[in-house]
């Protein structure tokens, strides 16, 4: 439930973007790893975002902005109408992690393996005053409840002695201490066995009755299961947004509709025959001018090879592509690009 | 107990209730860890047969095994694997070393995990390729360059990856490169040991393709090992399913997931999101044992919620209920020999 | 809090003893060697004590090691020996590791204009030539240098290369992705040194500590030898430069010159054995096997 804080939106991303510069020799190399992005998490509904793509999408360097990792080299982010682009200051960034925390990928990587586990619930609850020392146990069990765990079982233990499904469920309960506004996971289950995935998956799922969740994954089936907006990253753009039913079931993005085609579903009776044809090498792409998947794209025209698209809003979502120009308001942009007001399932 | 096929069909490999542990010594403690415990299977001649299965499956030390890769602390403790080469039945884990190495790459190639860093980083592809057929074919070294040239128009790869180094090249190309590299020599069996892992998704799809188009065009048997049900929903003809080492269940690809007669099977095939499926999925309660310590009887009787008294004690035998469909289950095959009936 | 340190502590040497065969030599020598630094506080004679025994006297069960040409017992000096040098060498291995560990960290997990300041000023203390200045320090205030003094001198000034090793492994921790865990648990940076970091750093720490200790004894013995330390009191080096002023070689006194010799090869032989077994133990990567190992059983 929304707190009694009023602002305007949760997070609003603003022309974020993050370049890396490379010199070699005397040549240098601008790498925009994401290049004006704009998303924004509504204050008054809690939902599940996925940004989803491929490697060298972008997705992974937005998370780290948005976490606070990294710093943008322009554009702004405001997280409860406060500008967080560039944090100064312990109470700040208190203030800010204490709101926004992470899940990270790899559950044996995310604790140190000779550190007893509980000994990060326990600092977590210390080091942001969310209970005096004689009723720590408490948040923590709440936390560890939400996941399905107990103290119990996990009390003393070190990492080596749970399982991935395990580990990731303490993580996740770990990053809930603070009840955080915001949860920001990125690949949560792409090391977890298949039989572990759902459960975890399912646990995000019903988080979302208390925090928002920001979801990073290639993986587009269980986007399409958890999600309720989605947003496909190309090198760096954004290239389509909008409710997950709308893009990842009738996607209007060619890369979008590639990506679908290429998923492998789990049922021999939708085995694709189409065949896809694969780059050779990743670096044309990023420096290119005109629009990112030209080279690839089958609709391809002349424009494309030399104007960036825009944004377009299609169907009740924003679309990156020359193909759907000309057919916009703003009021229509306004309404592809927001959160959903209700939530639909 | 394990039942023949019912259709004799040519096999280019054979296994038979293979056993092999390791056994370790950390800090004066010894463990052992029964990777494969008791693993059966034929693989037939011009087939994509899946493996499939969770980390701590035994299904790499399945794949080292039938690569004649053993050494300490793996050790074989029963059963044998046969590989049928000119019309002669070959126990690859009686021969020796060198002779092993010859089969390597010719009979039977490898295309590694993590393929992408297999490539020398500072030869050419060119280079790595004449390096590898001057080793295994040198008969081929004086046309060389024609043959690689050849090999990669046949597979659709461009030329030009020859003269490149593999940096130069994506992810994705150089995974296919390496699926080149260990297939130019036609072997008859083709182990991919998680071709499509740590992959984008539509290298994934091009991978795949790729691996299809090498068995039509050479008709080689090919082994997938992977836990990605996606890749043996596109790409096998049959599936094996492990777990904890041992065989859950056997059948062609369409049987398996639409009539899987395993519990655990059926709960795998039931927790896979599907694209366009936004219905509650569940997971399996529990995680898989560690192979040090298996439970005695079904190694599944934890996790299993049809579980009988019978499953804590009795391995249940692979027997095969249909043609062409083996499980191992007591619910499915009653221990008191009465006729098995279909669950779920 | 100490009681569960000397019980593991105790635990820890108890394993050891029990597995690896380089700990048990390097053990039983060091304990010897301890032993007899500690005799050493029971000695019959004070350390600057002369002309107590009769001169040059070569090893007899009266006297085990022989006495010197100062008439001192060598027995009971080497005791006085070893129980000062490893005052030295220790004080200096404690003090140069922990500026070392320190400046490290603190340089590897910060960076940005911190760690080139840092790492700035440590580049120059290492190009300073450590000899030459020790000689020239010990020279001007000879008269002042006592045995903790030069421990600490020794210290100070041997932090720098070891401060470069650990500034880059904590480079590669800062990394990992626990280390981001312990950021959003919201540990503060010398929480996460000492918490998440240094359990890594120890075994490096102790192989690195032997080298200290390697350092701290052969310089003490040089600066000795060059008759520039505090000839007063008996060290390992001292010992040495007493027996070539009084021509032990040349006279056969060997038994002068063989005690310090053979008592510091015995300290550095005893010291590795026990650094190497002792790191391999506490290396994470076997600790985490045989705690998988002991978890399965």
């Amino acid at each position: 439930m929304p707190s009694a804080e009023t602002f305007k939106a949760l997070l609003r991303v603003q022309d974020l973007t993050r370049e890396f510069v490379s010199r070699r020799g005397l040549s240098t190399r601008h790498l925009v790893a994401v290049d004006r992005a704009n998303l924004t998490i509504s204050a008054d509904q809690h939902e599940i975002l996925t940004i989803a793509g491929e490697s060298g999408s972008g997705k992974t360097t937005l998370a780290r902005m948005m976490l606070g990792l990294v710093e943008p080299t322009s554009g702004h982010m405001l997280f409860k109408d406060r500008d967080v682009s560039h944090i100064t200051g312990g109470a700040n960034r208190k203030w800010f992690r204490r709101q926004v925390q992470p899940v990270f990928q790899d559950p044996f990587a995310t604790f140190n393996p000779l550190r007893r586990i509980d000994s990060y619930l326990y600092e977590t609850v210390g080091n942001y005053g969310v209970a005096p020392r004689k009723t720590a146990d408490e948040p923590i069990e709440r936390a560890l409840n939400a996941v399905g765990l107990s103290l119990r079982e996990v009390k003393g233990r070190y990492p080596s002695e749970l399982s991935g499904g395990q580990l990731q469920r303490v993580s996740i309960a770990r990053a809930l201490i603070t009840d955080p506004s915001l949860l920001v996971a990125d690949e949560p289950v792409s090391m977890l066995d298949a039989s572990l995935r759902m459960s975890v998956v399912n646990l995000f799922r019903e988080l979302k009755a208390r925090q928002s969740v920001i979801y990073i994954t290639h993986d587009l089936a269980t986007a399409y299961y958890a999600s309720d907006r989605v947003a496909i990253m190309l090198r760096g753009w954004i290239v389509e947004l909008g409710p997950v039913q709308k893009v990842l079931g009738e996607p209007k993005h060619p890369y979008t509709q590639l990506l679908k085609t290429s998923v492998l579903e789990p049922d021999p009776r939708q085995k694709s025959t189409e065949r896809v044809s694969l780059a050779t090498s990743d670096e044309g792409s990023f420096v290119r001018v005109g629009c990112r998947f030209a080279d690839r794209c089958p609709h391809v025209m002349d424009i494309c090879r030399s104007v960036e698209p825009p944004d377009v809003p299609v169907d009740g979502r924003l679309v990156k592509c020359h193909l759907y120009e000309s057919q916009s308001s703003t009021e229509e942009a306004a309404e592809a690009a927001a959160p959903l007001v209700a939530s639909a399932t | 107990m394990i039942a023949p096929p019912a259709t004799p069909v040519t096999n280019v490999a054979e296994v038979r209730d293979l056993r092999a542990y390791y056994v370790t010594e950390t800090s004066n403690v010894q463990r052992t860890v029964r990777a494969v415990d008791g693993i059966s299977l034929q693989i037939q001649e011009g087939e994509a047969y899946g493996i499939a299965g969770e980390s701590g499956c035994g299904k790499s030390t399945l794949l080292k095994v039938l690569l004649g890769m053993v050494t300490p602390p793996l050790s074989i403790v029963g059963g044998s694997v046969h590989y049928r080469v000119d019309d002669r039945d070959v126990d690859i884990l009686a021969l020796s070393e060198s002779e092993r190495r010859a089969m390597r790459w010719s009979v039977v190639s490898y295309i590694p995990q993590g393929s992408m860093h297999v490539l020398n980083p500072v030869r050419k592809i060119r280079d790595t390729f004449r390096d590898f057929i001057a080793a295994h074919k040198p008969t081929w070294v004086r046309q060389t360059d024609e043959h690689v040239r050849g090999y990669l128009n046949d597979l659709g790869l461009p030329e030009r990856v020859l003269g490149a180094y593999p940096h130069h090249l994506s992810g994705g190309m150089r995974q296919r490169v390496t699926i080149a590299l260990a297939t130019i020599l036609s072997p008859r069996l083709i182990l991919a040991d998680e071709p499509t892992t740590a992959l984008d998704v539509v290298v994934q799809r091009g991978v795949i393709q790729l691996l299809e188009d090498i068995r039509a065009r050479t008709r080689s048997t090919l082994v997938l090992v992977t836990h990605d049900m996606g890749v043996h929903a596109n790409l096998a003809n049959r599936v094996l399913v492990l777990y904890a080492g041992q065989v859950m269940e056997e059948a062609d690809t369409l049987t398996l997931f639409e009539q899987p007669l395993h519990p655990y099977t059926q709960y795998l095939i039931n927790s896979l999101p599907k694209l366009d499926e936004r219905a509650e999925r569940v997971s399996i309660p529990g995680r898989p044992p560690a192979l040090d310590h298996a439970p005695s009887g079904c190694r599944f009787h934890p996790r299993c919620p049809y579980a009988m008294e019978v499953c804590k004690t009795v391995v249940p035998p692979l027997m095969e209920v249909r043609p062409g469909h083996r499980v191992a289950c007591h619910l499915v095959n009653p221990p008191n020999g009465s006729a098995a009936h279909a669950v779920g | 809090m100490a009681i569960k340190f000397a019980s593991a502590s105790l635990g820890v040497t108890r394993d050891l003893l029990r597995s690896s065969p380089a700990f048990r030599t390097g053990g039983v020598i060091l304990a010897i060697l301890l032993v007899l630094g500690a005799l050493s506080f029971v000695a019959p004679y004070g350390q600057g004590d002369r002309r107590v025994v009769p001169v040059d006297r070569p090893p007899s069960l009266q006297y085990i090691f022989g006495t010197t040409s100062l008439g001192q017992d060598v027995f009971w000096l080497t005791t006085y020996a070893i129980r000062n040098s490893l005052v030295i060498a220790g004080l200096a291995v404690i003090i140069s590791r922990s500026i070392g560990v320190l400046m490290g960290s603190f340089a590897g997990y910060l960076g940005g204009g911190l760690d080139r300041t840092l790492s700035g000023f440590t580049d120059t203390f290492i190009v300073i030539p450590r000899l030459p200045l020790l000689i020239l320090i010990s020279f001007m205030i000879r008269g002042a240098l006592n045995i903790v003094w030069l421990g600490v001198l020794l210290g100070l000034l041997d932090w720098a290369w070891p401060s470069k090793r650990y500034r880059s492994q904590v480079l590669t921790l800062r990394e990992e992705e626990f280390t981001k865990t312990a950021t959003f648990a919201g540990m503060g940076t010398l929480k996460i040194i000492l918490r998440e970091h240094l359990p890594f750093l120890i075994p490096f720490l102790l192989a690195d500590a032997v080298s200290g200790f390697l350092y701290a004894i052969g310089m003490e013995v040089t600066l000795s030898v060059l008759g520039l330390s505090d000839l007063g009191s008996p060290t390992i080096g001292t010992m040495i430069y007493w027996a070539g002023y009084y021509q032990a070689l040349l006279a056969r006194r060997f038994w002068w010159l063989g005690a310090p010799i053979i008592t510091s090869v015995l300290l550095v032989v005893s010291m590795y054995l026990i650094s190497i077994s002792l790191g391999r133990y506490l290396d994470p990567r076997t600790r985490l096997k045989s705690m998988a190992a002991r978890s399965a059983a």
